[in-house]
């Protein structure tokens, strides 16, 4: 298998691969944990009778590979949960029951998923032009005002809380000036237009911050570029300057800025709690947090495993970009 | 000198009392010289003497670094110091090219090589897109590379060296200039491949009338390719004259002192004073590296014998499995099939008695611990603890290899390249070896250099009557060093024999073809290789 199409299909069996290691590890970790495992996913106002129920339900009495083959199952083809007097099927892709709240974690996270894709998927796309843009501006205005001025302020960004930028934003855009009202969600199936001016705070918010790293990661990058023996070849074949820091220099920050998207954006799904929280947005981080909170077992273990799947599917996509890009990676 | 004041440079190069410092360093000294249209002049020098920090100057390089540059630099009819950006864009890469060392690292990896060539050919002409493909199309079937329209759309790391420095000489033909500068222009390749380039600078050359300003340490680069010589030391000029001159009478010492340490590969050697005994045999030696249908040999099939106190060089091109030999005769590395013996008895892993010299004393070193601790780490090795007798031997040691005991915690950094490899060979003797297995331990060194360190291998074998593997790609280093020679290619040994045998009479066709690529110090000799060369090569 040589060639990008061989490449494209060893990182999607690796991204599979990934995910299910993934998986066992979680599984693993959360159902493995000491003490009474039907208790603590049943909640603690449960009866003895409902706890044995659970019990029965995760099949505990089974030998653990069999209770993940279970959960595996469950994930593929669906399952069946018996409450004694009715039968609730869960279609795949079951992530199980949440005792709790009696709902099934799929639908659970499927109703917060898309508040938490909208959040960074329009962060991204700011994120991306904000720090990329003051990365390459700062390497070719390197040395002078422009390039330390902008050095101070990726500074700020990276140090400062997302809570304190976006109160900042929020009170000055929405209090202060009125420009917008205070942010509410609203679906981007139910009015597109309100979707994006309701979002454009948290995006800015969440944007704000991660561009300081990519503002940076890219400086970095591209000075190192520009160090190289190709850029000084161009350089004495009396290319421009513009050209050189956008045809040449640029591409060799390609790499680790999809890179560092990759994990960003993976992290930002589950991560962005700060930001939901602020912005009142019901995504996926404030239920993660909300169910660690309750110790809602089948929740944490749903999200943590959803989290992962961006995470990799991030990174496979960041590794073919890349590939494209460079084809010397599809060798090794 | 007189003519420098009346003549208003009409020549293509005027470089007038020129001095360029980084901070504290004055890496050229008023250095002063012309050059004629068409003409070639060769700048040569030990690394350091401010031979490539001339080459930079005349496209203006130096501009914007914080180098500080005086006196006058004027090339074709541009004053490099006074005139615009936009004037000095004009000239680089139009009037004046360059061609760069390393041919990998100087093209960009993430474009074809058509269209950085292009990209280059569009700054200076205005030319459309498709025009400026076709012309770099044109360059590229110019320099020899074969279907040169197919091959224009590679990246630089799907072309080998030869072709990669062929690819950047188009890109210093696409525009006509009338200077080429070359710096080290093949310092990096092999020595049929460094003939071929030579040979084709010197064609377009003859062909187009362009001037040549060749930056090399190499004599024999010089001796090739140029009308005139100028030797560097220290960023001034020590000689300067017709190149048949400075090589046959230079007036200079230090001219001497250079060429005389240069490698002959024409001059016989003394033979060392062996005993006859077998100290290290290889037979059948192979090793594969990689797996199934990527699998390939590096070295196949290779028998070769050491005796106690002579000298076996193992000459090759890079990729003929030279190193990966040698690596194997130290047990640094377990071959596929064959076995190595030392003393009659099959050996497993690696052995005191069989130490290595690496080819580069920087990275062969740890920065981080002090020379004394490098060369100890053998006898530490060895079980012995007494931390007095360690620093006693190592002190020994030192003063062997032609240092001072009181380097002990001296770091490698604080050292030139060539004390360095003395640390290295002194880590080597450690050990109390009976063999020892130089990698390249001197191609990383100037020719002074290398000869001092060649002549201290030399005094240590007689003293302690070691063997020495010598292995190198420069085939006149190896005449000097060795009393036995085997040639490699692809893997496997084309020939081996007396060195003597080998370099007057080469049987092989290869080993004709590779002594006919190494350049001659004589002119005249060098003209008449050329001429031979044109003959139809081996493949």
């Amino acid at each position: 298998m040589n060639g990008l199409g061989g490449f494209l299909l060893r990182r999607v069996l690796g991204a599979v691969v990934t995910l299910f290691a993934i998986s066992v590890i979680i599984y693993v970790v959360f159902y493995v944990t000491p003490g009474n495992v039907a208790q603590i996913t049943c909640g603690p106002r449960c009866s003895p009778a409902q706890v044995q129920q659970v019990a029965e339900q995760l099949h505990l009495s089974d030998p653990l590979y069999v209770r993940y083959w279970h959960f595996l199952q469950g994930i593929v083809v669906g399952q069946d949960y018996s409450t004694g007097t009715s039968v609730q099927h869960c279609s795949a892709p079951c992530l199980g029951l949440s005792y709790q709240s009696d709902q099934q974690v799929t639908r659970l996270i499927l109703a917060k998923l898309p508040v938490s894709l909208s959040l960074v998927f329009g962060a991204m796309v700011l994120w991306l032009i904000l720090g990329v843009g003051t990365g390459v501006l700062s390497a070719w205005r390197r040395g002078r005002l422009t390039e330390r001025l902008l050095t101070g302020v990726t500074l700020v960004g990276v140090a400062t809380p997302v809570f304190v930028i976006g109160l900042v934003l929020m009170i000055v855009v929405c209090g202060e000036l009125e420009l917008l009202p205070f942010p509410q969600y609203v679906a981007l199936t139910d009015d597109p237009e309100q979707w994006a001016w309701n979002l454009l705070l948290p995006w800015l918010s969440l944007a704000l911050i991660e561009a300081a790293a990519f503002a940076r990661l890219t400086r970095a990058s591209m000075l190192e570029t520009l160090a190289e023996d190709h850029i000084r070849t161009f350089r004495a074949y009396g290319v421009g300057e513009r050209s050189i820091i956008g045809r040449h220099a640029l591409r060799g920050a390609f790499a680790p800025v999809i890179a560092l998207n990759a994990n960003n954006f993976g992290g930002a799904v589950g991560g962005a709690v700060l930001t939901e929280t602020l912005f009142g947005l019901p995504g996926i981080g404030q239920e993660m947090v909300h169910a660690v909170n309750v110790v809602d077992l089948p929740v944490v273990v749903g999200m943590v495993l959803v989290i992962g799947f961006f995470v990799v599917v991030a990174n496979a996509v960041a590794d073919v970009l890349y590939a494209v890009a460079d084809r010397r990676v599809v060798l090794t | 000198m007189s003519d420098s004041q009346k003549a208003p440079s009409r020549g293509l190069v005027d470089v007038r009392d020129l001095s360029v410092e980084f901070g504290e360093l004055r890496a050229v000294d008023g250095l002063s010289f012309r050059l004629e249209r068409g003409a070639a002049l060769a700048l040569v020098g030990e690394s350091g003497s401010g031979k490539s920090t001339v080459a930079s100057a005349l496209l203006g390089l130096h501009r914007g670094t914080g180098a500080r540059v005086g006196g006058s630099v004027t090339v074709a009819g541009v004053d490099v110091r006074q005139a615009s950006d936009d004037a000095l864009r004009r000239l680089r890469g139009a009037k004046a090219a360059m061609v760069f060392q390393d041919p990998l690292s100087s093209l960009d990896p993430y474009y074809a090589i058509g269209d950085q060539i292009a990209e280059v050919y569009r700054v200076h002409t205005r030319a459309s897109r498709r025009a400026a493909r076709a012309r770099a199309v044109d360059v590229l079937d110019r320099v020899g590379i074969p279907d040169a329209a197919r091959r224009s759309r590679s990246r630089p790391h799907e072309f080998s060296g030869g072709m990669r420095q062929r690819a950047l000489i188009a890109m210093a033909l696409a525009c006509e200039p009338e200077l080429l500068i070359a710096d080290e222009p093949t310092t990096a390749l092999d020595v049929t491949v460094q003939a071929q380039i030579l040979d084709l600078l010197h064609t377009l050359r003859e062909e187009t009338g362009m001037g040549l300003l060749l930056v090399t340490h190499d004599v024999g680069v010089a001796a090739e390719s140029v009308d005139e010589v100028l030797v560097m030391r220290h960023g001034r000029v020590v000689e300067h004259g017709p190149v048949k001159a400075v090589l046959r009478a230079p007036a200079q010492p230090y001219t001497r002192e250079l060429l005389a340490a240069v490698p002959r590969v024409d001059a016989p050697r003394a033979p060392s004073q062996t005993s006859g005994e077998v100290v290290l045999e290889a037979t059948g030696l192979r090793r594969e590296f990689g797996r199934g249908k990527r699998a390939f040999a590096a070295v196949d099939d290779v028998s070769v014998t050491v005796r106690r106190g002579e000298t076996l060089g193992i000459v090759g091109e890079s990729g003929s499995g030279k190193t990966t030999l040698g690596r194997m005769l130290v047990g640094l590395l377990e071959p596929t099939a064959g076995e190595v013996r030392f003393e009659g008895h099959a050996r497993v892993g690696v052995r005191p008695s069989v130490q290595m010299v690496f080819q580069d004393p920087v990275s062969s070193l740890n920065p981080r611990r002090s020379v004394g601790e490098s060369i100890a780490d053998p006898l530490r090795a060895r079980g012995e603890r007494d931390e007095q007798s360690v620093r006693g031997r190592v002190a020994e040691l030192l003063e062997r290899v032609g240092l001072e005991a009181a380097h002990y915690d001296r770091y490698p950094h604080e050292f030139s390249g060539g004390q360095r490899q003395r640390v290295g060979i002194a880590r080597a003797l450690a050990a109390d070896p009976r063999v020892i297995v130089c990698d390249e331990p001197v191609s990383a060194l100037d020719v002074t250099t290398q000869a001092q360190v060649v002549a201290l291998l030399g005094e240590l074998q007689r003293e302690l009557g070691l063997a020495l593997v010598f292995v190198a790609h420069d085939l006149a280093v190896v005449r000097q060093v060795s009393d036995r020679i085997a040639v490699m290619r692809r893997g496997r040994l084309v020939e081996s024999g007396p060195s003597d045998e080998v370099y007057d009479n080469p049987r092989d066709p290869y080993t004709k073809q590779l002594l006919a690529a190494v350049p001659a110090l004589d002119p005249e000799v060098a003209a008449r290789r050329r001429a031979t060369r044109r003959e139809p090569a081996v493949t």
